[in-house]
C-alpha cells in the first residue's frame, strides 16, 4: 500500500513517502505515530489523509512517547483477548529525533517497547524552511547557519545503539532492497528497533533533480552515510564501496555546501575516515 | 455496603483507580502527587488491577503516552503537579483537541521560580484554558467520589479531566473515607466504548490532522459545545452517583448561602476552613455563608448567579494569580455578579490561612470595606 497520492503534498523528488510505503508493506497490521514535520503536514490535511493505516500525529517531540502508550494499550488488550498482531512504527524527521524528540526516544528505547522508530533524516528542519538541526552536516548552509554550520552532526545511530536495543540500522534510498530488508527485520525483532534513513531533500540540499540519485549513491560511496546494522550488539556493514570516494564529490553537487571551506572538507573527510575505521573494527 | 478507611487524597485516588481499573497509566514522579503512581504500582504488583503502568522519563511523555493509549480506545490516567503540569502544557491542548477523555489527578502546588513544593493553584489555573474539565476537591472523600463522576463525564463529552486536590493539605492528610463496594463502582463507570480507536483495521483512522483556516475554527467550536454539554451532563451524572453515595456533589456547593448577607467564594480545602468560620459566626447571629466552586471548567456561571442573588457582599478567595489582571476565580465571579465584591489572594506557596483571616474578610464586607484592588492575606 502506498500513501494516497491525491492526499499527498510532498515536494517533487521527496523520498519520505517511499520509505513509509516500504514499512506499510512489511507487515499486515501497522499503526503509525508521526511527528510534526514535512511528511506529517504533507499527508494529513483535514479532512483528508494519505495514510492507508491507522495513524496518529500528536506533536513534534513526542512521537516515541505516544507510541509507548499505544503499545502498552495493545499489550493490555492482548491479554484481554485482542487477536491481531500489531506492529508499531514511528516516523519522525531528524529534528523530531536528534533534537526535540531525543529524550522521548531515549525513554522509549530504554523502557523496551516493541516498536520501530524510523528516522527520516534529511539533515535539517525542512518543514519550517530549512533551519539547522543537530543532524545538519558540518559546512552545510541552512537558514539559521547561512555561512555554513561549524559543528559536526550528532551520531544518532550510535546513540540509539548505546541503549543496547535488539536492532539498530542505518540505510538510505540508495539501496531499496537493503532498506526493505532492514525495515522488515526491525519490525520482526522483539523490542525496540531504530532505522535511521538518509532521505535526500532536493529542495534544501539544493540538488539538481538529475543528481538526486547520484547524491545518495555518493553518500554511500564516500561513507558519509554508511550502510550497517547492529543486531543484538553485533555490527555488520552492509555496503562496502569498491573505492572509497572523497567526500568532496558528495559535497560539491549540493548547493547547501556552497560555503564549506577547504579545511572543513578535510575535517569531514577525517571524521568519515575515523568513523569508517571504527565501524570496520566493530564488525 | 459502605466501608470506612483512613486515606489521604493520594490513596483515595489510588483506590478509585483500582476500582476503575484503566488499561494504561503513565506518570512521572513529582511531589505532592508521586504517591499516586507509587500506590498504583503497589496494587499492580499485588495483582489487584489488570492495567499497566508506564514509568516514563518526563511528564511531557506521560501525557503523550496517555494520548497514544486513549487514541487506542482504552481508559487512561495520570497524576502530576506544578512543574510536571507545566511540562505537559503542549500536550494538554493535544489531548483536548483530539477529544480524548482521560483522568488526570493534580496535587496542586506552586510553580517555580522560586521553587516551592507547597500548595497553591498556580499550576492547574494556568492550564484552565487548555480545554480540560476541571474539578477542585475539598478533601480525600471528594477526590474518591469525584473520580468516578469526572471520568464518566469526560467519556460522555469526550474531553479530558483534571481532578485537583490541595498539595499536602489533601494529598498527604489522612482522613476517614467511605469507600463504595467494587460492584457499585463497576456498575456506575461501566465499560468504556470509545468511538476513537486506532486498532480498528477495517476503518483505519488518521488522528491529529493538519487543519487549515477553513476547518480549525470548527474544531475549537466543537470543544466549546462539549463544555456546554458537560455543564448539563455533570448534573445528571452527579445525581446518578448520589443514588449510590447518598450525597450530592453539585458543581457549586452552597453552605448556608441562601439566607446569607455575606458570602465567601472559594474552592478546595480552604472551603472547609471557611465553613467552620461560617458556623462560628452564625452562632453570633452573623448571616454569612460559603460558596464552594467544585467545577471550574466548565464554569457554572448560572449556578453562581443564582447562589449569590441575595448576597449584600461577596469576597472571592483565590489561591493563584493572573499576573497583570485579577485572579482566575474572581474574574469568573465578577463576570456574573454585579454587587459588592472583593478579591483576595491567599496561600501562595503553601502559606497558611487562619480562622482570623476568614473572620476579617467577613467583617470587612459588613463594614462595606471594598477595594478595586486585590487584597492579600499574608
Ligand atoms: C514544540 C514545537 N517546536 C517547534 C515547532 C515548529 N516545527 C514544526 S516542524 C519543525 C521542523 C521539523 O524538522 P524535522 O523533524 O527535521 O522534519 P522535516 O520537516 O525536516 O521532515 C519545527 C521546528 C513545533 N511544531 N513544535
Amino acid at each position: 500500500m502506498t500513501l494516497k497520492h491525491e492526499n499527498l503534498n510532498t515536494c517533487t523528488g521527496c523520498v519520505a513517502p517511499l520509505v513509509a510505503k516500504l514499512v506499510i508493506d512489511s507487515a499486515e497490521h501497522v499503526v503509525a505515530s508521526i511527528a510534526t514535520g514535512c511528511l506529517e503536514v504533507a499527508s494529513t490535511k483535514y479532512p483528508n489523509t494519505a495514510w492507508p493505516i491507522p495513524t496518529i500525529h500528536s506533536a513534534f517531540g513526542n512521537s516515541a512517547a505516544t507510541i509507548s502508550g499505544m503499545e502498552i494499550a495493545y499489550n493490555v488488550l492482548k491479554k484481554k483477548g485482542m487477536k491481531e498482531d500489531v506492529k508499531f512504527v514511528v516516523f519522525a524527521g531528524d529534528g523530531g529525533t536528534y533534537d526535540i524528540g531525543l529524550q522521548a526516544l531515549s525513554g522509549a528505547l530504554e523502557r523496551g517497547h516493541n516498536f520501530v522508530y524510523v528516522v527520516l533524516d534529511n539533515g535539517g528542519y525542512m518543514n519550517t524552511g530549512g533551519q539547522r538541526s543537530s543532524a545538519s552536516p558540518l559546512g552545510s548552509s541552512t537558514s539559521t547557519t547561512p555561512a555554513g554550520k561549524t559543528r559536526f552532526r550528532k551520531d544518532l545511530t550510535k546513540i540509539a545503539a548505546a541503549h543496547n536495543i535488539p536492532y539498530v540500522a542505518q540505510a538510505s534510498t540508495f539501496d531499496l532492497e537493503d532498506l526493505k530488508m532492514k525495515l522488515k527485520k526491525a519490525l520482526e525483532v522483539k523490542g525496540p528497533a531504530l532505522v535511521n534513513v538518509l532521505t535526500a531533500c532536493p529542495r534544501f540540499w539544493r540538488v539538481e533533480p538529475i543528481n538526486l540519485r547520484k547524491v545518495v549513491q555518493l553518500a554511500a560511496d564516500t561513507c558519509f552515510w554508511s550502510s550497517f546494522e547492529i543486531e543484538n550488539g553485533k555490527t555488520k556493514i552492509n555496503y562496502v564501496p569498491e573505492t572509497k570516494v572523497p567526500v568532496e564529490e558528495f559535497v560539491k553537487i549540493q548547493g547547501r555546501f556552497k560555503n564549506i571551506s577547504k579545511e572543513q572538507i578535510q575535517m569531514l573527510q577525517d571524521k568519515i575516515d575515523a568513523d569508517w575505521a571504527w565501524l570496520n573494527k566493530e564488525q | 455496603m459502605q466501608n470506612r478507611k483512613a486515606m489521604n487524597g493520594m490513596s483515595a485516588a489510588v483506590e478509585a483507580l483500582r476500582q476503575i481499573d484503566p488499561e494504561v497509566i503513565a506518570a512521572y514522579p513529582i511531589t505532592p502527587a508521586t504517591g499516586i503512581p507509587e500506590g498504583y504500582s503497589k496494587i499492580l504488583a499485588e495483582g489487584k488491577v489488570t492495567g499497566e503502568l508506564i514509568t516514563v522519563e518526563s511528564e511531557h511523555s506521560a501525557l503523550s503516552a496517555c494520548v497514544g493509549a486513549a487514541a487506542c480506545g482504552v481508559r487512561t490516567a495520570t497524576a502530576t503537579a506544578s512543574q510536571g503540569l507545566a511540562y505537559m502544557f503542549e500536550v494538554l491542548g493535544v489531548a483536548s483537541g483530539l477529544r480524548l477523555p482521560m483522568l488526570m489527578y493534580i496535587g496542586n502546588r506552586a510553580l517555580s521560580a522560586p521553587i516551592n513544593i507547597h500548595c497553591d493553584h498556580s499550576d492547574s489555573m494556568a492550564a484552565r484554558d487548555q480545554g480540560w474539565l476541571q474539578f477542585y476537591c475539598e478533601n480525600a472523600q471528594e477526590v474518591y467520589d469525584l473520580s468516578f463522576i469526572a471520568l464518566r463525564l469526560a467519556e460522555e463529552v469526550k474531553l479530558p479531566v483534571m481532578v485537583c486536590m490541595d498539595g499536602f493539605i489533601t494529598t498527604h492528610t489522612y482522613e476517614p473515607v467511605e469507600v463504595l463496594d467494587d460492584k457499585k463502582i463497576k456498575h456506575f463507570v461501566g465499560s468504556y466504548n470509545s468511538k476513537v480507536n486506532l486498532f480498528d483495521f477495517k476503518k483505519p483512522i488518521t488522528l491529529g490532522h493538519f487543519a487549515m483556516p477553513d476547518s480549525y475554527f470548527e474544531f475549537k467550536e466543537g470543544q466549546e459545545k462539549a463544555m456546554e454539554l458537560a455543564l448539563k451532563r455533570y448534573e445528571v451524572l452527579q445525581k446518578k452517583f448520589s443514588k449510590i453515595r447518598d450525597k450530592e456533589y453539585p458543581a457549586v456547593a452552597r453552605y448556608k448561602v441562601s439566607q446569607a448577607d455575606y458570602v465567601i467564594v472559594t474552592n478546595s480545602s480552604t472551603a472547609g476552613l471557611v465553613k467552620d468560620v461560617v458556623n462560628k459566626l452564625r452562632e453570633d447571629g452573623f448571616k454569612v455563608g460559603c460558596l464552594k466552586i467544585r467545577m471550574f471548567r466548565p464554569f457554572p456561571h448560572k449556578d453562581v448567579v443564582d447562589a449569590l442573588k441575595n448576597a449584600k457582599g461577596v469576597a472571592v478567595l483565590d489561591r493563584s494569580m493572573s499576573f497583570g489582571s485579577m485572579p482566575p476565580m474572581f474574574s469568573e465571579i465578577k463576570n456574573c455578579f454585579f454587587g459588592n465584591i472583593q478579591s483576595y489572594v491567599f496561600g501562595l506557596g503553601g502559606r497558611d490561612i487562619f480562622e482570623e483571616d476568614i473572620k476579617d474578610v467577613f467583617r470587612k464586607m459588613e463594614k462595606k470595606d471594598y477595594s478595586e484592588k486585590i487584597r492579600y492575606i499574608k
